[in-house]
């Protein structure tokens, strides 16, 4: 862990400062810092001539620090699953991405069928070696691409016992449109839409990611009130997301009271991010070096009486679940993820936090606002649907709380500055928490200051092995449910 | 059970009066932009320069802008130096024909009657429509919007527009996204299980003509490129509203006084 190099979050390095280790030092550093509580927020191989180099990125905690290394990647990787279990699927990325073979990986197959980054066809979408069970009274249950609603397009494989299921498998890939590859020659004219499109749910938060990169590698910064102004941006997209999906989670157990309110109320929120820049999901909004609108006066003010009218009725539709008798019993002890198990997969965001991680970039990496202002982490211990449902209603009431008073404490001056080009041969890292957890992008440039390698790790990526842990014994029949009280991304995924 | 209806006294109605009333927008709204290419700087190709998407044609005195590739970004707006193009609180944004979402100068329209399905399809879809949504490489934005439209505030069941599970229950297909390569199978399966006779609505940039991803060899293209489209709905993603009127305006059931002049 030592040979690491400690760098704050969203900061940049010259690249020759970030050590090269042997592949045993690189290896042994990861398995002892993921011993010591380190996390793997981004592991991914990038081209350096006709070779390849393995990057790694780690957050620690407790330093709150982000700690680098990178080392030389042949044909052949030898898997860290069996001492390092949450690396499983950036190793299964390494190896479909850049033909690697990953020797010792006990589960290894594509993870978004895309085309090999050294040429040659993908593997057929959806065609794989599925995990199966056989047995009397053993079926399988497969449902997707396609669903039965307006829902991302994925695949779910469920080995079920009568009504019991004994593993469900995930496979998606069919998002994957090659966003992440594309982001790599940039910055270019595209490149922060891309960064927006990354999860249209989550513009705010990739975007932010994405100009704290930008502004790292040019050696400059936001202005202060923009800094600001991005703060209220997420945490209206956190309030936004986490309303609906307490709505969605009433749906589905069939309250239809909190269902129809959180429904209209999510609106609210979006139309507050419409609002600060015409588009609901924060379209244009985060610019390298600022932000793209203002807020006057007259805004603050309507601003503040939106979101307090909004707050208040959805305090009243969140209220109305706790002490229902007939929603409790369906998110009590269902879909149930203990703390050692979201630790050893290395969940994130809420669905981390239900399990009673102090896990919360915002408060263990802050950057930008979230230095000046702290928010109070929230955390629920029992780890099920009721945990990921509750985490979400304290953290509404605190993103509430923060942006009534920011909206008042708002620094004067410039909304944006001019950035100098990118500098070339940098290194640079960045955790935004968004309202599913830790967003993580890193950036390598080149000589020239164009971006040599781009990798983005949306929360979702940590988190779909969670939601498949915690369908392992429950109904299938509470799948929607479950579903719901992770709220994954598939584009975000996908890429 | 009193704390359950209290707070339905308390919430109360919330169903918007859109297509009756008009639409409540937010002021930045970025609507249909509008182009005056005589403000142009000479043989300036700053906007076409800058858009992501190569939406904009700029030539000598003339300016074409393709709804169907525009992100609504502030891109083009803030690199032209006259002033030539600007956004409109205009959400009216849907066409039958993929043709009419180029806009040349400022006169240029959405037609109105180009908006309705012919009378006999009318006939059919005009008080039912059930659709069957397929997300096909996107970003999750358009969805978004799309299944709002069934929240309380819009009510889309009141127009007999209905969202289902099935595409054998269905009169056609709502499709978002870019279509990925790797979703052109299902997209085509799912249109070819929908009894005919069937329509195909496109909605947003990417289904449209692959949106930001225009280009990408992991997408198609958008929706026309596997499968028949009768409306294209623009924007990146559509407002909830433009979105309902383009739905609406096909059924040919916007009020005269909120049709498309």
């Amino acid at each position: 862990m030592k040979a690491l190099l400690a760098i704050p979050n969203a900061s940049a390095v010259a690249l020759d400062a970030v050590p090269q280790l042997a592949p045993d030092a690189f290896r042994l550093s990861l398995v002892t810092g993921v011993d010591a509580g380190l996390r793997i927020s981004a592991l991914f191989a990038r081209p350096v001539d006709d070779r390849l180099e393995l990057v790694a990125v780690l957050a620690d905690d407790r330093a709150g620090l982000l700690r680098c290394a990178r080392t030389a990647l042949g044909d052949e990787l030898e898997s860290l699953v069996p001492s390092c279990p949450q690396v499983h699927l950036f190793e299964r990325e390494i190896a479909e991405q850049w033909g690697v073979r990953v020797v010792g990986h006990p589960w290894l197959k594509p993870v978004r069928f895309e085309p090999p980054r050294r040429g040659g066809p993908a593997a057929p979408i959806g065609i794989t070696d599925y995990f199966t069970i056989d047995g009397e009274e053993v079926h399988e249950v497969a449902v997707g691409p396609v669903h039965a609603g307006v829902i991302e397009p994925g695949h779910f494989r469920f080995q079920c016992h009568g009504e019991i299921v004994m593993h469900l498998e995930i496979s998606l890939g069919y998002q994957h449109r090659g966003v992440e590859r594309a982001l790599v020659g940039g910055p270019n004219k595209r490149s922060i839409h891309y960064a927006e499109t990354l999860a249209g749910d989550t513009t705010i938060g990739h975007t932010t990611a994405y100009c704290e990169l930008v502004e790292a590698l040019a050696g400059g910064r936001a202005v202060p009130r923009a800094y600001a102004l991005r703060g209220i941006a997420l945490e209206l997209e956190r309030l936004a997301n986490h309303t609906g999906d307490l709505g969605a989670l009433a749906g589905d157990v069939g309250f239809l009271p909190t269902a129809s309110y959180c429904g209209r109320l999510r609106g609210d929120f979006l139309n507050l991010t419409a609002q600060l820049c015409g588009s609901r999901f924060g379209r244009g909004f985060v610019r390298p070096g600022g932000v793209g609108f203002d807020v006057e006066p007259a805004r603050v003010t309507e601003m503040h009486d939106r979101i307090t009218a909004a707050s208040r009725d959805v305090a009243e539709a969140a209220g109305l679940l706790w002490p229902t008798g007939s929603v409790m019993a369906r998110f009590e002890e269902v879909g149930r993820v203990t703390g050692e198990q979201a630790r050893t997969l290395g969940l994130v965001g809420p669905a981390a936090r239900a399990c009673g991680l102090r896990r919360d970039v915002r408060k263990t990496h802050p950057a930008g606002i979230f230095q000046l202002v702290h928010l109070p982490m929230s955390t629920v211990e029992s780890g099920d649907v009721f945990a990921r449902a509750y985490v979400r209603w304290l953290e509404i009431e605190r993103s509430v709380e923060y942006i009534r008073t920011q909206l008042h404490e708002l620094p004067r001056g410039p909304i944006r500055r001019e950035l100098a080009a990118p500098r070339g041969a940098m290194f640079a890292a960045t955790l935004v928490e968004g309202w599913r957890g830790e967003i993580c992008h890193v950036a390598i440039t080149d000589d020239a200051g164009r971006f040599a390698a781009y990798k983005v790790v949306d929360p979702s990526f940590h988190n779909w092995t969670g939601l498949a842990i915690a369908l392992r014994d429950q109904q299938i029949s509470d799948f929607p449910l479950c579903n719901k009280s992770f709220n994954l991304s598939y584009c975000g995924y996908d890429l | 059970m009193w704390r359950i209806l209290l707070a339905r006294a308390r919430q109360g109605q919330r169903t918007i009066g859109f297509p009756d009333e008009p639409p409540t927008l937010p002021d930045r709204l970025r609507g249909r932009p509008t182009l005056d290419p005589s403000r142009c700087v000479d043989n300036c190709t700053a906007c076409a320069d800058a858009c992501p998407t190569g939406a904009i044609a700029a030539e000598p005195g003339k300016l074409a802008l393709d709804l169907g590739r525009c992100l609504f970004c502030t891109d083009c707006t803030s690199a032209c130096p006259a002033g030539a193009i600007s956004y409109t609180s205009e959400y009216r944004l849907s066409a039958r024909r993929r043709e009419d979402l180029v806009l040349g100068d400022n006169g240029d329209a959405l037609a109105p009657r180009q908006r309705a399905l012919d009378e006999a399809t009318r006939r059919m879809f005009g008080r039912s429509l059930k659709l069957r949504v397929v997300s096909a490489g996107g970003c999750n934005g358009c969805e978004a919007d799309v299944n709002v439209l069934g929240t309380i505030v819009f009510d889309l069941g009141r127009f007999g527009i209905q969202y289902v599970a099935s595409p054998r229950h269905a009169d056609g297909l709502l499709v978002t996204g870019a279509v990925s390569a790797n979703m052109r199978l299902a997209l085509k399966k799912t249109y070819d299980a929908v009894p005919p006779p069937k329509i195909v609505i496109a909605v947003g940039a990417c289904a449209i003509s692959g949106g930001p991803y225009i280009g990408h060899p992991e997408v198609e293209g958008g929706a026309g490129a596997v499968v028949p489209v009768d409306l294209y709905i623009a924007g990146c993603p559509p407002h909830p509203i433009t979105i309902l009127d383009g739905l609406l305006a096909m059924l040919d059931r916007i009020p005269p006084s909120r049709r498309a002049t």
